[in-house]
């Protein structure tokens, strides 16, 4: 280009191709993966995970920090599995499947890896609000209390939590470090990156900087974090407030499927209420408009539902709508 | 990106310091005034700002080094400037122990209570201190000077050490090895020194001025000490060759060498080079000199002994791989180290010796042991949190920048230019069928003369011991640490080991950074391993659930048998702990994780700690 416009006056006619025009380099299929899980021939595609192959064979491996929406970070190694020649346990959600591959998913190096991993996090954190994470400690037959007074979490990661806003509350004290909240936070969906890890070892935290209060932070409050977060640690604050009151419950509580009204994106809202009121909302991760993610409108403002004309409530939706 | 600041705003000193390091602002979009020029307009963008991350550990380095901590105004500025999210930035600078993110003293003292020290006396210093300065750490947030535990310093031949730093407008370090409470109270109170170290290097080195060394010939010579007397002493003669034979001349003697690496994992060094040689596209060299192993000082006599070797063989790595530029990783804790590496490599830059290979940067870590990982390493470098990163993929194919990447420790590329100068074949018949070339041993501890050693690979450690002179303190041996924290203890009968890859290893050990550190009777070994459990516990980065909680179980639990207090018996205790080691060995995802319990299994397997504890 620079050649042309020294040497002579640029030509303002767009060249003619000769030929052919080129086509498309035609797509390389890669062939599938046949990887043995448990003693079973898998084939999953090019590309797979183990997980991907564990789950295809039927496989339920437990995962905490893993989400089919965020990069997998294998922070929290609850689903290592055997690999044969391997030295040590791999992580099924990142470690792609390679032809030959043969991998055990229950042995004994497995279960133990597994249980030490789920009593480690319940002996540290409050795992109170975290169903999945119970569940997974019943299967495994994890004992968080043989780790004595030091291991409780009154003892090393308690605290209250903090209420810094109107619309979602965080405690850390059920933080198990996934690093979920801050990929959604970051690069995964929301690239506002309010939050990141800091501090080390034990001492590592979810924190904003100089933990600063979210008000003053980057915070837009898509509420992403909340939706990804897998121990309740970040909870919207009407959960929170109806937890605390001894009112929240469960067996009484309703989904709804509906499109959000806010703008045209047309993201898919799922409500969720108790005693006829909105106590929560959320999205599918497997919707493919949202992957489960929203904005403040979808995400918090609904506080106008039912709310009498007049209403501060009913104000503040109507100025929000602006 | 769009980034959002809180209201905190820079100093003129934090502006200056920064802009020290970066130039000054362009623009308003990046913390300056609005230029005629720009018009206000943004003048950077893309690639160009968000290329600069990797300047982020610099100019956090260069902040605190002029105020004394990373204040929340300076890091707007900084992260302003380099386009990084604040959260993200205040993660980084909280990871590094020499950061401090509130107020604090300008003049630390870092007082190593690791177990080398320790055995030499490292807590009654701490006790004289508190004695004198009051408690560790506590100087009120003005006070002039402050003094803080550390992990080891590397200076364990000089023990007990301490590392006083300074900040100010130059800022400036002093090691005070071996160091008492006047030493370091007077260092406290006089401010600015002159000299960063004052002790010889051949002091760490007994054998200095022997002719049968080959990888410490130059130390205390007259040969570090300028590039003409280093080209003098025969230096430059590697390089020299290598550019005559070419590259691929160069790939085969490394490869005929069987040289492997010597920073702990002992993977061939010829197959790495051919990777990266082979690989297309930018790559680059990185040298991993965060040697911050406890009881391992080898790297750092290296560098600060002969620089000008290892900036050679630097060069010689990157003609032969064909990168693009190099990094050398030097950890916070050696100043004289950097200091000597930076006037070398200004040496070879100024005689047009860099033109010949490619451009070589240091970057200094801040205290962070997880950073001598090479993948946490690469992250440190990038301007991220030191945390490792899962592999595969490795280095070779995916590293610094997520791109191919040789990755040396400093003795492993300190062995090139003998094996050039002396033939692959002919390096390879040094030492043994397996373990091949000269060795360098740290020993210190209970010894008469501590230091770093050579050797062929074959000795035992029991002659390594002799070479040091003999057991020192009581004179009577309890154990000795070998491999470093990382390591195992061996009991007095199993001395005779040769410390080679395959000795080690046939008795349940490793060479890992070739500590060899005896313990006379008097010690409490009970002590030593509650020491080395805090130093995982300490230094494990936090990503990984089985070495997070592990380290802390490991260390409450060692707590518990120390004091007596077992929770059931102490053989349910064992069976805790045995369970603690294994997943995190099995589970954690890297090298640290994997060896965090290995030094306590191979003792509490070998001698009768903590059974008086036993109810």
């Amino acid at each position: 280009m620079s050649d042309q416009s020294s040497a002579d006056a640029p030509s303002l006619t767009i060249p003619i191709p000769r030929g052919p025009v080129p086509k498309a380099p035609a797509r390389k299929v890669r062939p599938p993966v046949e990887v043995t899980v448990d003693g079973t021939s898998v084939t999953v595609p090019d590309g797979s995970t183990l997980l991907d192959a564990c789950r295809q064979r039927g496989v339920d491996t437990p995962t905490l920090c893993y989400l089919e929406t965020l990069e997998p970070v294998n922070v929290c190694r609850v689903c290592v599995v055997e690999l044969e020649g391997s030295r040590t346990l791999v992580p099924a959600c990142s470690r792609k499947a390679e032809p030959g591959m043969s991998i055990r998913t229950d042995s004994e190096r497995v279960r133990l890896s597994r249980r030490m991993v789920l009593e480690f996090l319940a002996s540290s954190t409050d795992v109170s609000t975290a169903p999945e994470l119970q569940d997974y400690m019943e299967r495994y037959g994890a004992d968080s209390e043989r780790y004595g007074d030091d291991g409780r979490p009154a003892a090393s990661q308690a605290q209250p939590p903090k209420i810094d806003n109107d619309l979602y509350i965080r405690d850390y004290s059920k933080c198990i470090l996934c690093y979920k909240c801050v990929e959604a936070c970051g690069v995964d969906a929301q690239n506002t990156f309010a939050i990141a890890v800091a501090g080390r070892g034990f001492d590592a935290k979810i924190a904003t900087e100089f933990d600063v209060p979210l008000p003053d932070s980057a915070c837009v409050y898509c509420g992403n974090c909340i939706g990804v977060c897998p121990t309740g640690a970040l909870m919207f604050k009407s959960e929170h407030d109806l937890r605390e009151s001894g009112e929240w419950d469960e067996s009484k509580q309703q989904t709804t499927d509906t499109i959000c009204p806010y703008c045209g994106v047309g993201c898919t809202l799922t409500l969720h209420t108790q005693d006829n009121q909105i106590v929560k909302t959320s999205s599918p991760m497997d919707q493919e408009v949202t992957s489960g993610n929203l904005c403040i409108k979808g995400r918090f403002g609904w506080q106008f539902v039912g709310a009498s004309k007049g209403s501060k409530a009913f104000a503040d939706g109507e100025s929000t709508e602006d | 990106m769009d980034l959002h600041f809180t209201s905190d705003t820079p100093s003129e000193t934090e502006r200056q310091a920064v802009d020290a390091l970066l130039g000054p602002a362009e623009s308003r979009w990046a913390g300056g005034t609005r230029s005629d020029k720009s018009q206000g307009q943004t003048s950077e963008s893309g690639h160009r700002t968000s290329g600069q991350r990797h300047l982020l550990l610099p100019v956090l380095h260069a902040i605190h080094g002029r105020i004394g901590w990373i204040s929340p105004g300076a890091l707007n500025y900084a992260c302003e400037r380099l386009k990084v999210p604040p959260a993200e930035a205040y993660g980084v600078a909280d990871f590094y122990d020499m950061f401090s993110l509130a107020r604090h003293s300008p003049v630390v003292a870092r007082v190593c209570d690791d177990i080398a020290c320790q055995a030499k006396g490292a807590n009654e210093l701490c006790s004289a201190l508190e004695r004198s300065l009051g408690p560790a750490g506590s100087s009120s947030d003005d006070g002039p000077a402050t003094w803080v535990r550390s992990p080891c310093l590397g200076l364990c031949e000089r023990s007990p050490a301490v590392l006083v730093t300074g900040s100010g407008e130059r800022p400036w370090n002093r090691v005070l090895a071996p160091s008492d409470e006047p030493d370091v109270s007077a260092c406290l109170s006089s401010g600015r020194p002159g000299l960063t170290d004052t002790c010889p290097v051949e002091s760490s080195v007994p054998q200095a001025g022997e002719p049968s060394l080959e990888l410490l010939r130059r130390i205390g010579s007259s040969g570090a000490e300028s590039l003409d007397a280093y080209r003098n002493s025969g230096g430059l003669d590697a390089l020299e060759l290598a550019l005559q034979e070419g590259a691929d001349w160069v790939l085969r003697q490394v490869e005929a060498s069987k040289l492997v690496g010597r920073g702990g994992a002992a993977f061939p060094t010829g197959i790495k080079w051919r990777a990266v040689a082979s690989a297309s596209g930018p790559k680059y060299l990185v040298c991993n000199a965060d040697e911050s192993e406890p009881g391992t000082f080898k790297d750092r006599v290296l560098m600060e002994g002969d620089p000008y070797a290892v900036v050679e063989s630097m060069a010689i790595a990157s003609f032969a791989s064909g990168c693009e530029r190099a990094y050398v990783y030097v950890r916070g804790e050696y100043p004289r180290a950097t200091e000597r590496l930076q006037a070398a490599i200004d040496d070879f830059d100024a005689a047009g010796l860099l033109e010949l290979c490619c451009p070589i940067e240091i970057r200094r870590g801040a205290g962070a042991y997880i950073c001598g990982e090479e993948t946490a390493l690469f992250n440190s470098i990038e301007g991220f949190r030191g945390e490792p990163r899962n592999k595969p993929p490795y280095p070779t194919q995916a590293g610094l920048f997520g791109k191919p990447t040789l990755v040396n420790n400093v003795e492993t590329l300190a062995n090139v230019p003998p094996i050039l100068l002396r033939g692959g074949d002919a390096f390879a018949a040094v030492g043994t069928e397996r373990s091949s070339g000269p060795k360098l041993f740290c020993l210190s501890g209970h010894l008469a003369r501590p230091g770093v050693y050579e050797a062929e690979f074959g000795v035992s450690v029991r002659d390594l011991i002799d070479l040091a002179g003999g057991v020192s303190g009581t004179g009577r041996l309890q154990a000795v640490l070998v491999g470093g924290a990382a390591g195992s203890f061996l009991a007095p009968d199993e001395l005779d080991a040769p410390f080679t890859f395959e000795g080690m290893r046939a008795i349940g050990a490793t060479v890992g950074s070739a500590v060899v550190m005896p313990f006379d009777d008097s010690v409490d070994l009970g002590r030593i391993l509650l020491r080395i459990a805090d130093f995982f516990r300490d230094e494990s980065c936090g990503q990984c659930v089985p070495c997070r909680v592990g380290t802390v179980r490991q260390q409450e639990l060692l707590e518990r048998l120390h004091s007596g207090h077992p929770i059931g018996s102490v053989d349910q205790e064992r069976l805790l702990l045995k369970d603690i080691s294994q997943v995190m060995s099995d589970a954690s995802i890297c090298g640290l994780g994997h060896t965090a319990a290995s030094a306590v299994d191979s003792a509490l397997a070998r001698f009768p700690i903590f059974s008086r504890s036993t109810q």
